[in-house]
């Protein structure tokens, strides 16, 4: 079974962030790293081939500079190889144009399956996975949260605000895969070890067959017209217990129409 | 030397940050309250492959040197785990070399894959009560009968005895009386710490309480001959090959103890407003952190050139001793400096820096105690009388 994992690289959230104050674009030229959202689908797709009794776990990863550490902690955990696209015309690609440009190098990949997280932690606009899956025309599920293959067939629960739904489907499909679902192993030492010697194909949107003329910032049908300041949180409320904090702490919830 | 980013180091660090970040200041907190052992800790450790990362791969480690393993400990003490955390598996990862070197293969093979792994716990003991320091005067025995020794006598300090399976145990084969010199006489035997034989009592102590150090009692255990690592009256030499590496492994923990020390505080002195201003502001709060940081940066560059010269195969005695002794000076000092920033807060438990400073006290006393480390620089770099 051949998986294929898209997988975000993106600055490290515990790092204070910038923007171009021309482009309104995330300043990503330093080290990037491997999304956490990501992580799960790693460790999914790892399961899954386990499950399978063999296989291959492949990585996509578009990312400015070439920039692969993420990759390699995705690799230590034990994924095969991977692809990373990297162009300097890519910058300021919107969701559609991430999406054309994941979908060309996953096709160049046949895979059984495809896996994405649901939503990146730095653009979180939740749409790329299914944007691949359009551009691929493959069926996709979103949400998965726990996944198993039978045959040709997927059996996925599709996690749902009341409970999850049972969804099953034809290989080859996309699933994104929600935060959280599994346990994503550490890379160990021996892991990180491999990584260094493990494939990653570097590829241009030459490389790749793609039009320059529909991604980066001529391409993007999405602009960022302005950014503003997030409103600083007003500082909770503190109760004091004397002695009918419960009480006021049921009004309070109530009020929210928690309970 | 070469002072470029080593991204191996780098990613060494890195893997080792992840797992250490399951394992928050509370938990070693509790740990430290409760006296028990951080076995989750350990088995992630092993797990990851940390723990063995310096034993050859043959016996399935990650081949690496002494630089490596260094960098290991000192990011597992920078994360708060402190001396609990090391000591935890310190002995695993470069205490068993002289089984490596010396013991037969047999023994190399038996044993090495499972301390790698981590599924053999190995303890070390030469200090008894009436010889620490001075290590040709232990009476611990070994008489031969047959193809076994049966050994007699007691140990003290030896570290996480009780969880251990076995002990490398430097015994006297020989009276020291009875040898042409004091060094002479003395062998390394591979022991089984679960025999009846061996009766274990925990010393109560200042610090490092998740790990246990205890009093070892040997009641005629009897030991087979194959568990003698190399020759018999050659034990000394075996036990000084392994001192410059501990010495430096230790030195990196008291690295990573400073390290996370002067974090404590430096935050602490950002965030705790006193006379309408950040306590940080005030020199008298500012220069010793900034100095400790001095401290803690020359210290590192000393271990760096010892870890170095070991891997090189070079002789590092001055090298790993100067580390050892800045070092704990060093984090001593820092963990002292970030109680008093923390001002009667620092007294307490819940701001962990009275953890660092029992635990980096340690560190001027065992494993080799200050004073021992100027009586080696006196005679044996600037050629002054010996001292004993
Ligand atoms: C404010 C802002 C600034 C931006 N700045 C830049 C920039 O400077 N340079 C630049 O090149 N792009 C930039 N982008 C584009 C952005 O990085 C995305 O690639 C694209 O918009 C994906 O959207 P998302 O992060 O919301 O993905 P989501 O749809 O939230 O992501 C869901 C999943 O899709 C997959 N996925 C998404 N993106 C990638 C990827 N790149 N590689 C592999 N898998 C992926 C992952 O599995 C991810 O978990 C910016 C976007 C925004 C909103
Ligand atoms: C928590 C802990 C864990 C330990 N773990 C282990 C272990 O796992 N295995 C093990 O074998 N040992 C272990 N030790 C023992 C440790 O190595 C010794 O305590 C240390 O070497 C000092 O020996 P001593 O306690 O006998 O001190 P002593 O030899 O009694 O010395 C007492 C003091 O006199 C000083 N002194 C002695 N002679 C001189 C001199 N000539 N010049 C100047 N000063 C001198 C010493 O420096 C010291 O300050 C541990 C100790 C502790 C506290």
């Amino acid at each position: 079974m051949k998986v294929v994992v898209c997988v975000k690289q993106i600055p490290d959230p515990a790092l204070p962030g910038e923007l171009n104050p021309t482009t309104n674009l995330l300043k990503r030229d330093g080290k990037l790293i491997l999304d956490e959202s990501d992580s799960y689908g790693v460790e999914m797709a790892l399961q899954l081939v386990e499950a399978a009794g063999g296989g291959e776990v492949s990585l996509v990863s578009m990312a400015p500079n070439n920039e692969m550490s993420g990759l390699r902690t995705a690799l230590a955990m034990g994924a095969d190889d991977a692809i990373l696209v990297s162009d300097e015309n890519l910058a300021g690609t919107d969701a559609l144009g991430t999406a054309k440009v994941l979908a060309a190098a996953i096709r160049r990949l046949s895979p059984d399956l495809i896996l994405a997280g649901v939503e990146s932690s730095d653009g979180y606009t939740g749409t790329v996975p299914e944007m691949v899956a359009g551009v691929l025309d493959l069926p996709s599920v979103t949400f998965a949260k726990q996944i198993s293959i039978d045959g040709d067939t997927v059996k996925v629960q599709r996690q749902t605000e009341a409970g999850y739904d049972d969804v099953e489907c034809k290989l080859p499909v996309l699933l994104s895969v929600t935060a959280g679902v599994v346990e994503p192993r550490y890379p160990s030492f021996k892991g990180i070890m491999a990584a260094k010697k493990k494939p990653v194909e570097a590829l241009d949107l030459q490389g790749l067959g793609i039009d320059l003329n529909t991604v980066g910032l001529v391409g993007a049908r999405q602009e960022t017209i302005r950014v503003t300041e997030a409103e600083e949180r007003e500082s909770g409320e503190i109760i004091v217990d004397d002695g009918d904090a419960h009480q006021r702490i049921a009004e309070f919830l109530g009020e929210l129409k928690v309970i | 030397m070469d002072f470029s980013k080593n991204e191996d180091h780098e990613a060494i660090r890195d893997g080792v940050r992840r797992v250490c970040a399951q394992f928050p200041d509370e938990y070693w907190r509790e740990k430290d309250d409760q006296h028990e052992f951080p076995w989750d800790f350990y088995s992630a450790m092993a797990e990851g492959g940390w723990i063995g990362i310096a034993i050859p791969e043959q016996y399935g480690g990650g081949g690496q040197g002494i630089t490596e393993a260094s960098i290991v400990l000192e990011e597992v003490a920078a994360s708060g785990a402190a001396m609990n955390g090391c000591s935890a598996m310190h002995l695993s990862m470069f205490g068993m070399e002289p089984i490596r070197k010396y013991g037969s293969p047999e023994l190399a093979n038996e044993i090495l894959p499972g301390v790698a792994n981590g599924t053999i716990h190995a303890a070390f003991g030469v200090t008894e009560p009436d010889a620490g320091t001075d290590t040709t005067s232990i009476r611990t025995r070994a008489e031969r009968d047959g193809d076994e020794y049966v050994v007699t006598g007691a140990k003290v300090w030896t570290t996480k005895a009780p969880y251990c399976d076995v002990c490398l145990l430097l015994v006297r084969t020989t009276p020291k009386e009875e040898c042409d010199g004091p060094t002479q006489g003395m062998t390394l035997l591979l022991v089984d710490l679960k025999d009846p034989a061996v009766d274990i009592t925990p010393i109560p102590k200042v610090g490092r309480n998740a790990v246990v150090s205890c009093e070892v009692r040997y009641d005629g255990l009897r030991v087979p001959v194959s568990r003698r690592v190399g020759e018999e009256g050659e034990g000394f030499r075996y036990i000084l090959d392994g001192l410059n590496p501990e010495r430096i492994l230790i030195s990196a923990e008291a690295l990573g103890i400073g390290r996370v020390a002067l974090k404590k505080a430096v935050d602490y002195a950002n965030s705790r407003v006193i006379f309408g201003r950040p306590i940080g502001q005030n020199q008298g709060i500012a220069f010793p952190l900034a100095d400790s940081h001095a401290r803690l940066q020359a210290v590192e560059l000393v271990i760096r050139e010892a870890s170095w010269r070991y891997d090189n195969g070079m002789d590092c005695g001055e090298q790993a001793n100067l580390a050892k002794y800045l070092a704990s000076e060093a984090a001593f000092e820092c963990a002292d400096r970030a109680m008093q920033t923390h001002g009667g807060f620092g007294y307490a438990k819940e701001y962990d820096v009275e953890r660092y400073w029992r635990e980096s006290r340690l560190m001027k006393i065992a494993p080799v105690s200050q004073e021992m480390v100027m009586n080696f620089v006196s005679s044996k770099v600037l050629g002054l009388p010996k001292s004993y």
